[in-house]
């Protein structure tokens, strides 16, 4: 009997691994990294719709120059309190009442994109999903709940942009359900549209988890030749030095 | 010193540097020191790829100790919360990663040299196993070296609280409640380790001390410890002979060479390989798919939210297998005591092998099958476990683990049964190649 439910225990290895796996899909965020243009939207889109809650304490708004963003561009359209350019993306609301008005405290954002990555996807992938998976759900404090992220606190910010959608049970002809998020109210921009957006905010917020690295790849790909070249020599070296010896 | 052929040569020279020399070996071993570990310490000439692990492991000790001491200069260990609601450790080590200049670099080189500690050290290990390394006279040397992987467990264990996100709290926690299982003294022990009932900022400052100050003195002591005693007995081979054995006319052995310069620039070409390789995870995968930076630990610790999954870091999977593996309480005792326990045994029985092997031959070459079969198994069994820590607990898991513990410690207690019986072949009396 032992030995019976140690060899059934070894069939369902993969089954548990599945059953461990992704119960939402994530879709792929497509890669901004390096458009200027993109990320600089993103950044917009952050300030604008996000930060009113998150911050972003560990990204200095000078940083934002990085993005081709000049210090009167970034003070005129990015900066709204009186901040100065060298302080950090932090917010004023304070963790403790957050955490009264909304249940939890809204986290910093500036290192999510690498905090939300698994073996499901990248951090960039569960966000994309994320943002675009919010529903009607009048069951909620604030009417919204999410696919990716159930019962999330967060109300859909992107609303007007994307509009209003209905989570709808289709049952298949096996019998199985499954969910599909259905546009019952059209917002200011097509699908389409929204999904650019979105994937120019998560850009951004990829971008704000490491600022440097576009920069650790460049010196990366200089170390590995230095290295590559100083290989042939050490072992021509070798080789030389070795020559004797049998 | 007067025998010193390097010390005669300098003095007929009666240059400044000769005297300077001469004045110094009068007063201090220098020459002595370098010709006994240098240039005239012969080693066997036929070492193989896996005999570049050794010296990589004390490149990687020193990255450590270097990378380390700028970390400090900039870390701050500090649990509690900056204005913005985050711990300060946690921001300290963002601060580096960002504002500190070269701070990244810094970062990822010793949060990368971590993992490749126990890369290289492993491989070194194995080649002990492989060609019989710690068999008589190395027997010391391998238990500094079983003691060396020792205070590396302690030291990285202590090391990954320090940026004190989630998995950095959440493992510290798991691990130290492992020691309240041990009866009677348990409760007060873990209670001890902590320096408070919760894992916090008085558990965060004595790890900071432990993993800057008192791991590395004790694991710097161990290093040298097992340099001395390798340059004692001398270096094993892939033929498992000795080659003292055999010496020309000049009392040298006629397979060795002058460690300097004959595997200085060997070593060389295995450090610049290594870096290669190094470098490639450093500058383009650092977080090493989630093995060597943990995603979960991109959060800062909340004592008040437990991760869905606590996974230790890779290195310590395979042992952490183990802990899992035992499920049953024996007289009387919580099954979590003896898990304890077996993970403890896993580690110490290492120290024991050169006791445990009976074999008449030491290298894998000139060993029978028997040999050959229950190593392989035993690295089987080991990827094995090492797998099945990261994965999330599960019936199959604690079955499959429990079989591969089973192997894991039949490998080690049935050696001196089945090394004893198997097969060998008489080794040559010269190296080959």
């Amino acid at each position: 009997m032992k030995m019976k439910s140690f060899f059934a225990a070894l069939i369902m290895v993969p089954a548990l691994a599945f059953a461990s796996g992704a119960e939402v899909h994530l879709d792929k965020a497509p890669n901004v990294q390096g458009d200027n243009a993109a990320l600089q939207n993103g950044a917009r889109l952050f300030v604008n719709y996000c930060q009113s809650c998150h911050g972003a304490s560990f990204i200095r708004y000078e940083k934002l120059m990085e993005l081709g963003l000049s210090e009167q561009q970034i003070k005129d359209n990015l900066m709204f309190t009186g901040d100065k350019i060298g302080d950090t993306m932090k917010i004023a609301m304070r963790p403790d009442e957050a955490k009264k008005w909304f249940g939890a405290t809204p986290p910093d954002l500036t290192l999510i994109a690498r905090a939300r990555a698994s073996s499901d996807g990248s951090g960039a992938d569960w966000l994309y999903t994320y943002l675009r998976s919010f529903y009607k759900d009048d069951a909620r404090p604030t009417g919204w709940n999410n696919v990716v992220f159930a019962n999330v606190g967060m109300p859909n910010m992107l609303w007007q942009l994307q509009g209003v959608q209905a989570l709808e049970i289709v049952k298949e002809e096996s019998g199985k359900e499954h969910h599909k998020l259905v546009l019952v109210e059209p917002g200011q921009l097509t699908p389409e549209q929204f999904d650019k957006q979105v994937a120019d905010l998560v850009g951004f917020l990829v971008w704000m988890g490491e600022p440097g690295a576009g920069y650790r790849k460049a010196v990366g790909v200089g170390v590995l030749i230095f290295l590559a070249v100083l290989f042939v020599s050490a072992y021509a070296l070798k080789k030389n030095y070795w020559k004797d010896i049998h | 010193m007067a025998s010193n052929k390097h010390y005669e040569k300098f003095k007929s020279n009666g240059s400044v540097g000769g005297n300077v020399l001469e004045w110094i070996d009068a007063r201090f071993p220098l020459t002595s020191t370098i010709k006994g570990h240098l240039t005239d310490y012969y080693a066997p000439k036929n070492f193989n790829f896996w005999y570049f692990f050794g010296s990589l492991a004390l490149l990687v000790l020193v990255l450590q100790i270097v990378t380390g001491i700028f970390l400090v200069m900039n870390y701050k260990p500090d649990a509690n919360l900056n204005e913005s609601g985050i711990p300060i450790a946690f921001a300290s080590v963002e601060y580096i990663m960002r504002d500190v200049s070269g701070g990244w670099l810094i970062r990822y080189l010793h949060s990368t040299g971590a993992s490749a500690f126990f890369v290289v050290v492993y491989l070194h290990m194995f080649r002990g196993l492989l060609y019989g390394s710690y068999r008589q006279p190395r027997e010391l040397l391998w238990v500094f070296g079983t003691l060396i992987f020792l205070c590396l467990m302690a030291e990285a264990f202590m090391g990954y609280l320090l940026p004190w996100g989630q998995m950095s709290f959440w493992g510290a926690q798991v691990i130290i409640n492992l020691f309240g299982a041990i009866p009677v003294i348990g409760p007060d022990l873990s209670t001890l380790i902590r320096g408070d009932f919760v894992v916090g900022d008085a558990t965060l400052n004595r790890f900071f001390s432990l993993h800057v100050i008192a791991v590395p003195l004790i694991l710097i002591g161990l290093v040298a410890a097992h340099l001395v005693a390798l340059h004692e007995v001398g270096s094993n081979n892939p033929d498992g002979i000795e080659i003292k054995a055999n010496l020309d006319e000049h009392g040298n052995p006629r397979d060795g060479i002058p460690f300097h310069p004959y595997y200085t620039v060997k070593d060389i070409v295995g450090v610049v390989a290594f870096l290669f390789v190094f470098s490639i995870v450093v500058f383009f995968a650092p977080e090493g798919g989630g093995y060597f930076l943990e995603y979960n630990n991109f959060y800062q610790a909340d004592p008040l939210k437990t991760p869905s999954h606590i996974a230790p870091v890779w290195y310590f999977t395979p042992f952490y297998s183990v802990l899992r593996a035992i499920v049953w309480p024996i007289l009387g005792i919580d099954a979590k005591f003896w898990g304890v326990v077996g993970m403890g045994a896993s580690v110490v029985i290492i120290a024991f092998l050169p006791w445990l092997d009976r074999s008449p031959v030491k290298s894998i070459r000139y060993r029978g099958p028997i040999f050959k079969g229950a190593l392989t198994i035993f690295v089987i069994a080991f990827f094995i476990l090492g797998y099945l820590g990261t994965q999330p607990p599960s019936y199959a898991g604690e079955k499959i683990s429990q079989v591969c513990s089973l192997i894991y410690f039949g490998f080690f207690l049935l050696m001196p049964w089945y090394s004893k019986i198997d097969k060998y072949t008489i080794p040559p009396e010269r190296v080959t190649d």
